[in-house]
């Protein structure tokens, strides 16, 4: 009989410790997420998250770049044998597949975000001048990525297309990024 | 310590409540007992703890004229350079210590892989180790991008985007290091914050490795345990004087770079204040983080891990290697000196980690003699893995090593000869 007891006694006190384990580390999770959570971007960074660009100054064969979310966003007028050559590909020559008009919304005009998705440099191509890379799109000089002129990954280290941001057209010659 | 010390009232006093002085006596004084046959490899670890003292003391001074802003830092770090008194020389040392301080880790580490200091008993005495190596590693990352020029800002962006090689949530956590969506305001704060934190963490670690050293005390260049007071001598005035005399030699090297060649590990660039749209054509890292880097870009793609994973899980595992030392050499012999199969391929193991850093320093689609700079790497890489996870293993099983003295006394006074008879 006070086997018994004690048996329950011991079921019962490792209860006990199990959920105080338990709660308190439940609990002490909870208290780590605001100091996690700090570091994420702050309101007024958040805030910053859409920018406006005006196409009309832009001559066919032209890029600019803008700064969104403190990023470099490329907006290119592409020329006919741009888009051209970009709708010409074969889905399967590419590393990453993703079709010419799924990546613009008037093929005229080409809007990504001109950071390298290997490790985040700035692809050259942007100015005339520059080296544009072996499919005349742009290049990246940090680790010799080569992008075609829909911006798509075709040579070198980086894994995937430079990405398209989310954008509407809130006049026929005014963009509204983010 | 002699007695008459003690029996000064006042120490005799304070002993009482708070035994500081028997401790400091016992760590660093005459009450340490140290293995007599200690070669000159044995100061790097005591210098490399003046470096870390000469660095929290310099960034001390020069986090009182630094602006961790955007708009700030470069100025600030230019007005240091002009404005402020000797500022030109607390920021020379701290630049050109940081390059100091990994120099002479790596000479230690090596020092520990000849010798065979990571085996039993000091298995956990060489973990903290690669534990200080890796908050050095962090603590000199973010430490390069405090001046907000070209190469620090470039340095910062390619380093954090290395994490967003990890599977689905990789570009969580890197828009959570940033604080936004690239390298800012917020990137350049915590950074200040965390190169400022991260020493005392070093200095914490440096405690624990020397928590543990002075259990099983120092090994030795015969690697044979220490049999008994005869093959010790006290680390107080012995080693303390081998010490100073290590310090005043390195100081003239590193006085050197201070006074003479500033910039001599620096890179140019970095005096161009940081601009988010143009990446420089040539980004390299610091001297210390070229192996590291080179074995970063030697990894191609492999079945479904891309390239970039590869890469990230190589570069970490370049480091944490180590931690399986102790474990993957089986030779019950410790030092190289009697081991000369271990010996000739630490040697070919150190050039190997040369090979990496000038691989690291080139881009990767150079050549040289008719020879792509990325096979190189590849290869580099590649025995480097080898060289702990298979011929370790393999050449501690295998080799016959030879007999190492009795004792530390032996060996010292030629009587080695005489116990083996």
């Amino acid at each position: 009989m006070s086997e018994t007891a004690s048996n329950d006694d011991k079921t019962r006190r490792d209860f006990l410790l199990l959920s105080t384990i338990a709660v308190g580390a439940v609990g002490s999770g909870l208290a780590v997420w605001p100091f996690v959570d700090s570091m994420n971007p702050a309101a007024d960074t958040l805030a910053l998250s859409t920018t406006e660009v005006d196409l009309e100054p832009i001559e066919e064969g032209q890029s600019i770049t803008v700064v969104w979310q403190g990023k470099p966003v490329f907006v290119r007028h592409r020329t006919a044998e741009e888009i051209k050559a970009a709708e010409a590909v074969a889905l399967e020559d590419l590393i990453d597949p993703q079709a010419d008009k799924d990546r613009v919304k008037k093929s005229e005009w080409l809007i990504m975000v001109g950071i390298c998705t290997h490790l985040g440099c700035i692809p050259l191509g942007q100015k005339a001048s520059d080296p544009k890379g072996e499919f005349g799109g742009w290049f990246c000089p940090c680790h010799g990525s080569h992008y075609d002129t829909s911006g798509r990954i075709r040579k070198g280290p980086a894994p995937k297309n430079l990405p398209v941001p989310a954008y509407q057209y809130l006049t026929d010659t005014t963009v509204k990024i983010g | 310590m002699s007695n008459k010390f003690y029996e000064n009232p006042v120490i005799k006093w304070i002993e009482y409540r708070l035994p500081i002085f028997s401790f400091i006596d016992e760590s660093v004084g005459s009450g340490y007992p140290t293995p007599k046959n200690l070669n000159y490899w044995w100061n790097f670890g005591s210098l490399a703890g003046i470096v870390l003292t000469i660095m929290i003391v310099t960034g001390i001074v020069l986090a009182m004229s630094y602006t961790p802003h955007v708009d700030y830092a470069f100025e600030s770090v230019e007005r240091i350079m002009r404005d402020v008194n000797y500022g030109w020389l607390m920021r020379y040392i701290h630049m050109n210590g940081g390059s100091m301080f990994f120099l002479l880790v790596y000479i230690h580490m090596f020092r520990g892989l000849y010798y065979g200091s990571y085996k039993e008993p000091r298995e956990l005495l060489w973990i903290i180790g690669v534990f200080i190596i890796l908050a050095m590693m962090a603590t000199a990352f973010m430490g390069y991008v405090l001046p907000w020029g070209q190469q620090s800002f470039w340095a910062a962006t390619v380093i954090t985007n290395l994490f967003s090689a990890v599977p689905l949530i990789g570009d969580s956590i890197v828009t959570w290091l940033w604080g936004g969506f690239s390298v800012d305001n917020p990137t350049l704060n915590r950074f200040f914050s965390f190169h400022y934190l991260l020493p005392f963490v070093i200095f914490a670690l440096v405690f624990v490795h020397l928590w543990a050293l002075h259990v099983h005390k120092s090994n030795n260049p015969i690697g044979v345990d220490i049999k008994g007071p005869q093959d010790t001598i006290p680390f107080h005035p012995y080693y303390t004087m081998k010490d100073l005399y290590g310090l005043g030699v390195f100081m003239i090297f590193f006085m050197f770079f201070v006074f003479f060649a500033p910039n001599f590990f620096a890179e140019p660039d970095n005096y161009i204040k940081a601009n988010p749209l143009v990446t420089p054509t040539h980004i390299v890292p610091e001297w210390y983080f070229l192996p590291a880097y080179a074995v970063l870009r030697a990894v191609p793609d492999i079945w479904f891990i891309s390239a970039k994973l590869g890469g990230v899980i190589a570069m970490f595992g370049f480091t944490l290697v180590l931690l399986l030392l102790p474990w993957l050499d089986r030779s019950p012999v410790r030092s190289a000196r009697f081991r000369p199969i271990y010996r000739q391929f630490f040697w070919v193991f150190f050039i190997d980690c040369i090979i990496l850093g000038w691989v690291g320093a080139n881009t990767p689609d150079a050549v040289f003699h008719g020879i792509p700079f990325l096979w190189i790497g590849r290869a580099a890489t590649v025995y480097y893995f080898a060289h702990f996870l298979i011929l370790i293993p393999l050449i501690s099983i295998l080799e016959k090593p030879k007999m190492p003295p009795q004792s530390i006394s032996a060996a010292v006074t030629g009587t080695a000869s005489k116990g083996a008879e």
